[in-house]
Formats: structure tokens, sequence, C-alpha cells
């Protein structure tokens, strides 16, 4: 999968951040989107990995990419 | 024909059996606990009962968290736990007296130097004035370093998220503090018995 196929409504950079602030300012992004659109979340922290992962299958938000990318995480939700 | 046999769908002609009827009900049991299961919203409560900067962290991390994962999340707040609702919690601090797993290190400096665990006996620690202090601002500085959140903004994010924060009322009038001291985003004033019921139909009750 690569990143070309969303079309991201936004994007978040979480970046120099740490857990579980990632987590937290992804929930509010989303909060004030539009169901459906895709929000495009860029991190630091390797945990995040597994926690976008958690988040997003307790949430229902859909997870269309993960992916590392020189050291940042990068990762593709769509909102429920 | 009768109305069992349209339910469990058994043969039209005959009567439902009893073999028939069980495995009806084992089906639609197995299914209902999982619709149940489904639409339940998890909750969480949390009793906080410390109130230095190091154990400030994980009541509101996991209940920042869990709020975000849509949990209803509690956290009663009693005995030094209540100074982490103080209005003003940056003189919160951390010691490392009688507290041997705490890690002293140094926020500044390249990676070698920060990695260092610098080994501080007791008697120093405990001897030394204003050796808290600057243990505690290591610490904080450690922490923003390396991105963790402050308990402020932990705690606010908290309350944005809809966590109940609950102030045992008994320890205010023990310790001698004033409503005025504390923030005013607090969902009750209440004792024990308030907060037991509330945490017997919680999924999780942590102790911290």
């Amino acid at each position: 999968m690569t990143t070309q196929e969303f079309i991201a409504a936004k994007e978040l950079d979480t970046t120099g951040l740490n857990c579980p602030l990632p987590i937290l300012k992804t929930k509010k992004e989303l909060k004030d989107m539009e169901t459906g659109s895709v929000l495009k979340m860029v991190s630091s922290d390797v945990g995040s990995l597994k926690d976008i992962e958690a988040f997003c299958s307790q949430t229902g938000h859909g997870l269309l990419s993960s992916q590392e990318q020189g050291g940042y995480y990068v990762f593709h939700i769509r909102k429920n | 024909m009768n109305k069992i046999t349209e339910i469990t769908g058994a043969s039209a002609s005959g009567d439902v059996t009893r073999a028939e009827f069980d495995k009806w009900f084992d089906e639609r049991f197995e299914f209902k606990m999982k619709e149940m299961a489904q639409n339940k919203t998890p909750s969480m409560s949390i009793i906080a009962t410390k109130g230095t900067l190091d154990w400030a962290y994980p009541p509101f991390i996991l209940a920042s968290t869990a709020a975000a994962l849509g949990w209803k999340v509690s956290i009663f707040f009693t005995f030094y736990g209540l100074l982490l609702l103080k209005k003003d919690v940056s003189d919160m601090k951390v010691t490392p007296v009688g507290n041997p797993a705490m890690p002293m290190k140094m926020p500044f400096g390249p990676d070698w130097f920060k990695n260092i665990d610098w080994p501080v006996p007791n008697a120093i620690s405990g001897n030394i004035p204003g050796f808290e202090n600057m243990a505690s601002g290591l610490m904080k500085e450690t922490f923003k370093s390396k991105g963790v959140a402050s308990i402020d903004e932990l705690r606010e994010i908290s309350i944005d998220e809809g966590v109940e924060m609950h102030a045992c009322q008994m320890t205010v009038d023990v310790f001698g503090f004033t409503k005025d001291d504390f923030i005013d985003n607090i969902t009750s004033w209440c004792g024990a018995t308030s907060f037991l019921p509330n945490a017997q139909k919680s999924d999780i009750t942590l102790f911290i």
C-alpha cells in the first residue's frame, strides 16, 4: 500500500510527542472531521504502531495504512 | 403450526423436541451475548491516592487514553491523590529518597551522558537541602525533552474528554484545604460510599 492511494482531508503532525499524546491528539482531530474523510497522522513514537491499531479497532475508525518512513510512522485513518 | 416450531425452525409436522429447542436456545444465547458485548461501553474507575510527580502520571495517562478509546472513566481522588486536583500543580515533586528504582538522569548533554544513571545514596539525597527540588526539576526537564505531556496538559485533556473527577470530601477537611485550592471542573465532592457503587459497575477498577 502506498500513501498516494488516500486523499487525506487533514494532516496531523505529532512528531516529537510521546505516549499517549499521539493517540489523544488523533482522537481530538478526528472528532471535528466528517465521517468517511481521511486523516493522515505522522508520529515519531515507535509505540504508536501498535497503539494506533488498538485505537482504531476499539473506536471503529478504519486504519487504511500504517507504515514506517525514514524513522517516522505514517498512518491513514478513515473516520467512522 | 405452533409458534415455537416457527421460531426454532423445527419440522412443521412434529412438536419441537427438547434437543431442537436447546440447540436453538444455545445459538440464540451466544448471538445475544455477542451483541451485548459489542454494544456495551467499557468503563473504568480509578482511585488515585498519591500526590507526587511520578505517581501523578499513571491515573491521568490511563484516564485520558481510555476516554480517547470511547470508554466511560471516573477517578476518585483521595488522600495525597487529592493534590492532583489543585489549581497549581507546577510545584509537584518527586523524591529519590526511599525510591531505589528511580533513575537519576541528566536532561542535557550528549546521549551517552543523558543515559548515565547517577548512583545517589539516600544519605546524600536525603541530607542535601534542595536535592528533591533538583531531582524534580531534572525529571520534569527529561519528560519535556522526551515529548511526554505535563500533568496539567493530561488533566486538561481528561476533563475535555469527559473523565469524571470525584474528590474526597474527608481529605479536604483533614488536610485543611479549601475548595478554592482546586480546579473548577470537579464532578462531585463525595466519599467512599458514593464512589464504591460506581466502581462496582465498572469493568476495570484500579487503585493507584
